[in-house]
Order: structure tokens, then C-alpha cells, then sequence
């Protein structure tokens, strides 16, 4: 089976600091993997190299795309990496102002993306841009309404809905439930996991919660400093973590 | 100052030459933003001064010139720039549109049709349709070159779902031969069909956005809409009351304080015209 994300030995140095380093792993259709580790460990670094919006110093980000086979997203062309960038893979922002435009209804938002790949049947945008509110639990009453007029936690679910419109293959994450208070996030995380078992989807979600890797990621990976200091199945590196720092993270979680 | 202390036409001549430059170049890429250095000019911003740098740049001593602004001959910006040519290049002018060889305009294209002999010069306030949708400069430049122009129809979309059709009036994004999307100058959506396949060259000038942009004759420029919701060039449903014209732009004009009001073309020549011909409108005098 080729996997649908192969990274290898990615590198990014900010001057003598280092980004991460070397980093490579394998995704496979469906599955997700959750990325761990303390602020400043690299986690987004990483994630903006694999996402395309950073270049990377060193490495490949192979992705298999729907139409070539496996290409390096590095070197491909800006417009070819654009073009995935709005249909086969998806990102969500930490901060919801950051992945919507604030100054168009939520209905606009969601349609942004169909607009961009063609569609030109106002109709029809508009009963996907409804439909998929629904989906993420955001009533159709509200599709006419600003983004500024929603909650923290209505804005993370319409960037999600926003994201997910095109089919994605490929999501993602970057801290998808920061910021949300904790009954907010837990229905964030239901919402998710329903959505990525729905579609298929294979997901890279970044967190420092550990909460979040457990409940929606199949393998984990362990960052420290830039390098990746432990990967494995979820389950496996939560409850018997090898590594120094693993067991540190593990055991710094509060029991309620 | 004597006024011989100018240069032809104001600007000097290495100005014009850069100036020229430009126009060839947005001539050769139809809708494409070409930035120039633009000038200082003896007028503020917004009052047509990429306007007044093209006009400069194209006219010669054998031209004749017409400044409409709004349609109108009369108004302050047409009368200041009109005399400002006057003294600074000695061309002759003219309010006429079919006398005129190069007309610059501000939010109108003359009614009646113009000619392959002719320079339609408009002034330009916001140059980049995307502006007000994307606001880094270097992305929506990016967009141009990658040919993204979804955001555009997002600004259709948000028309249609808060007034229930598309409300944008006037600069109404346009397609330049299935490439460029372009601003074409707040004229009215009612002009928009006259953009494209026009007998005469059409150059844009942004001043303070230091940006041309130009039309060749016979130009294919395609209005943006959605397939269930088409373009249509629309006006204020009456004829003119003082020359009877069905099928020209009208202006709304308040005559008294009890709210009356009359409908008369926005393009005074044409109206003028009718008027000599013997066409009269409901109010006459």
C-alpha cells in the first residue's frame, strides 16, 4: 500500500536554531497521527513544512496525489502546490480568525473554497455551504451571519466545515481545540471523530494535549527539541512511554 | 512662471517615455496591473492624477481632448483638468464625443460608440479588484499570477445572500480575455457591456496605486456572475426627462424639498445632441 503521506528527513533551521530536524514517517490512508511535545519543540514547525507553508531546508514531503501518484510537494510548482492546498488537503488553524475571513458570512466562508475549484451555481454553493453547517452542528438559520457574530467554539466548527467542503484526503491540525474551554472541546472532538471516520480521512494533528492524541489519533510521535524522541502506536507510547521525556509528559497530565 | 516653462503636456519627456512604456506593455498583457512611477502631479490625489499622467503621455499637439467627469463636460473635475491641458499642452478640446480623440473619463464610457480612432483614458481610485477582499498586496498579486480568482465570486456570493441578487452597482469585476480579472473603474454595471469588443483603446491610470492597466480594441471582457444569477447591466427605469432617451444612463437629480425628483443623462453631450435633434423629454423647457 503506498502511503498517503511519506515525510523524509525533514529539516528547518531558523539561523543556528533549530526548527526540527530530520524528521521522517510514513502516513497511510485513513489513519492519524497526533504530534506531541512542549512549545517550542518544533510541532508546527513541522507541520507548516508538511503543509507547504514553509520551505523546508532538507527533505521530501511526498504526497500521493490523486492524479500522478506519489510527488514531492517540495519541488512541485507554486500553483500545483496551491491547487492541493484547496482541494485535497485541508488545514485548520489554531485560531479560527486566522483560517476564516472575518468580514463574510458564514455560508461565504464555507463556499470560498467550491468558488475556488469552479463552482459557479450560487444554488448549489449555498445548499453544500448549509449543508455542511449542519454537519457540524452549526444551525442553518445562521449561514447569512459574520463570523465575529459566533462563539470561539461555533468559529473552530466553521473553519472545520470550510476545510472539509472540498473532500479533503489529507487534514491538518494545529492545536484544534486550543483556546476552547473543556465541554466545548470534548464536543469539538466528538464532532472530529465522527467527521475523519465519516470520510475517510487521514489527519496530522499537532497538540500538547494529550487528551486530544488519545481520543483521535491512531500513532503518536514525541517531539523534544526538534527532533522526534519517540514514535508509536497512541495507546502504546501513553501508557508504557519509553522515552525520558515521554514519561515526563505523561506524567505531568493533572488527574482530576 | 511663464507658462512656456512647461514641457508639452506638463510631465517631461523621459516621464512620458516611462509612462509609454507602460501602456505598451499593459496593451500586450490586457488586464494585467503594470506599476509606473507615478509622478507628483499639480492636483490631489483622487482627483484623476493617473488619469492626467496617461492622458499626458498619449496626447500630441494634433489631438483633440474631452474630459468628462460623471458623464458630465460641466463639472469641476472635467473643467480643471480640460483647462489644465489647455495651458500645459495647447491641444484643443471639445465636449463633443465624436470630435474628441482622446477622452478622459471618471466613471462613465460615453454613450455614444466610440471609434477606432480614439483613446478612452480613465481614471482609476482602486486598481486591484481583490482589494477589499484580500488586503496583502503581495498575495492578491500572487492570485493574479496564478489565475485564483474564487474570492472574487465570493464577494458575488455575499451580494446575493444579503440582498437576494447581486448588488454591486458599479466597478463590477470583469474578465479580460479568460485571464485577467479586472477592476474596470467604478464606472456603472451599466457599462460594462460597452468594455469589451470596443473599436477604440482603453487605458486605466491609478495614480496613488501607481498602477496602468489598458484594453486594446476589439477586447473579449467578460463580466463575472453565477450561472443561476447572470449579469445584467441595469439602470433607473425611466427616460430622460429632458431628452426622452430610453436607453441611456440616467442620473437621479432632487429638484425640490418636497422630495420631487428628475431623471436626466449622466452623459451630457449625448444628451445635448438629442436635444439639437429635436427629441424632447417629459421636462422639457
Amino acid at each position: 500500500m503506498t502511503p498517503l503521506l511519506s515525510v523524509q528527513g525533514i529539516t528547518k533551521t531558523y539561523g543556528a536554531h533549530i526548527g526540527c530536524a530530520d524528521v521522517s514517517f510514513d502516513l497511510y490512508p485513513g489513519e492519524v497521527m497526533g504530534i506531541v511535545g512542549e512549545s517550542g519543540s518544533g510541532k508546527s514547525t513541522l507541520l507548516n513544512c508538511m503543509a507547504g507553508h514553509l520551505v523546508p531546508d532538507a527533505g521530501q514531503v511526498v504526497f500521493d496525489t490523486r492524479s500522478d501518484g506519489p510527488r514531492d510537494t517540495v519541488t512541485m510548482s507554486e500553483p500545483e502546490r496551491r491547487m492541493l492546498g484547496r482541494t485535497d488537503w485541508a488545514f485548520v488553524h489554531q485560531h479560527a480568525r486566522d483560517g476564516l475571513r472575518m468580514g463574510v458570512s458564514a455560508g461565504g466562508n464555507v463556499g470560498e473554497r467550491l468558488m475556488a475549484v469552479g463552482d459557479r451555481h450560487y444554488g448549489d454553493i449555498r445548499d453544500k455551504a448549509t449543508d455542511w453547517l449542519e454537519r457540524v452542528e452549526i444551525h442553518a438559520s445562521r449561514v447569512d451571519d459574520r463570523p465575529t457574530t459566533f462563539s470561539g467554539g461555533m468559529q473552530q466548527r466553521l473553519q472545520i466545515a470550510r476545510n472539509l467542503v472540498t473532500g479533503p484526503r489529507l487534514v491538518f491540525m494545529d492545536e484544534p481545540t486550543g483556546g476552547l474551554d473543556v465541554s466545548v472541546q470534548a464536543r469539538l472532538l466528538d464532532l472530529l471523530r465522527g467527521l475523519v471516520r465519516d470520510m475517510g480521512l487521514s489527519a496530522i494533528i499537532v497538540t500538547h494535549d494529550l487528551a486530544v492524541v488519545r481520543l483521535l489519533a491512531d500513532r503518536l510521535m514525541v517531539m523534544k527539541s526538534g527532533h522526534v524522541v519517540e514514535t508509536g502506536l497512541t495507546d502504546q507510547v501513553l501508557d508504557d512511554p519509553q522515552h525520558a521525556y515521554s514519561q515526563l509528559l505523561v506524567s505531568s497530565v493533572l488527574q482530576v | 512662471m511663464s507658462e512656456a516653462a512647461y514641457n508639452f503636456a506638463y510631465l517631461d519627456e523621459q516621464t512620458k517615455r516611462m509612462i509609454r512604456r507602460a501602456i505598451l506593455k499593459g496593451l500586450a498583457v490586457p488586464g494585467y496591473q503594470v506599476p509606473f512611477a507615478s509622478r507628483e502631479m499639480p492636483m490631489p490625489y483622487g482627483w484623476g492624477t493617473g488619469g492626467v499622467q496617461v492622458s499626458a503621455a498619449v496626447l500630441t499637439p494634433d489631438d483633440r481632448f474631452k474630459v468628462i467627469d460623471q458623464g458630465a463636460d460641466d463639472t469641476t473635475n472635467a473643467v480643471s483638468i480640460r483647462s489644465f491641458f489647455e495651458r500645459t499642452a495647447g491641444v484643443d478640446t471639445t465636449t463633443k464625443t465624436a470630435e474628441a480623440s482622446v477622452i478622459q473619463t471618471r466613471h462613465r464610457i460615453p454613450e455614444e460608440p466610440l471609434t477606432e480612432d480614439q483613446i478612452l483614458v480613465y481614471q482609476v481610485p482602486i486598481p486591484e479588484p481583490l482589494r477589499f477582499l484580500e488586503p496583502r498586496e503581495s498575495e492578491t498579486r500572487k492570485m493574479h499570477s496564478l489565475e485564483e480568482y474564487g474570492l472574487m465570486h465570493v464577494k458575488l456570493y455575499e451580494d446575493i445572500s444579503r440582498h437576494g441578487h447581486i448588488a454591486t452597482s458599479y466597478a463590477y469585476p470583469v474578465k479580460v480575455e479568460g485571464r485577467y480579472v479586472m477592476d474596470p473603474s467604478p464606472i456603472p454595471k451599466f457599462d460594462n457591456p460597452k468594455l469589451g469588443d470596443m473599436a477604440a483603446i482603453q487605458l486605466f491610470g491609478a495614480g496613488r496605486e501607481q498602477r496602468i492597466y489598458a484594453l486594446p480594441p476589439y477586447t473579449q471582457v467578460v463580466s463575472l456572475d453565477f450561472e443561476d444569477h447572470p449579469f445584467e447591466a441595469s439602470k433607473a427605469d425611466h427616460a430622460c426627462a429632458l431628452c426622452g432617451a430610453e436607453h441611456s444612463y440616467l442620473d437621479e437629480v432632487i429638484v425640490d424639498d418636497s422630495g420631487k425628483r428628475m431623471f436626466v443623462c449622466s452623459d451630457t453631450d449625448f444628451c445635448e445632441s438629442r436635444r439639437a435633434a429635436g427629441h424632447v423629454g417629459e421636462q422639457a423647457a
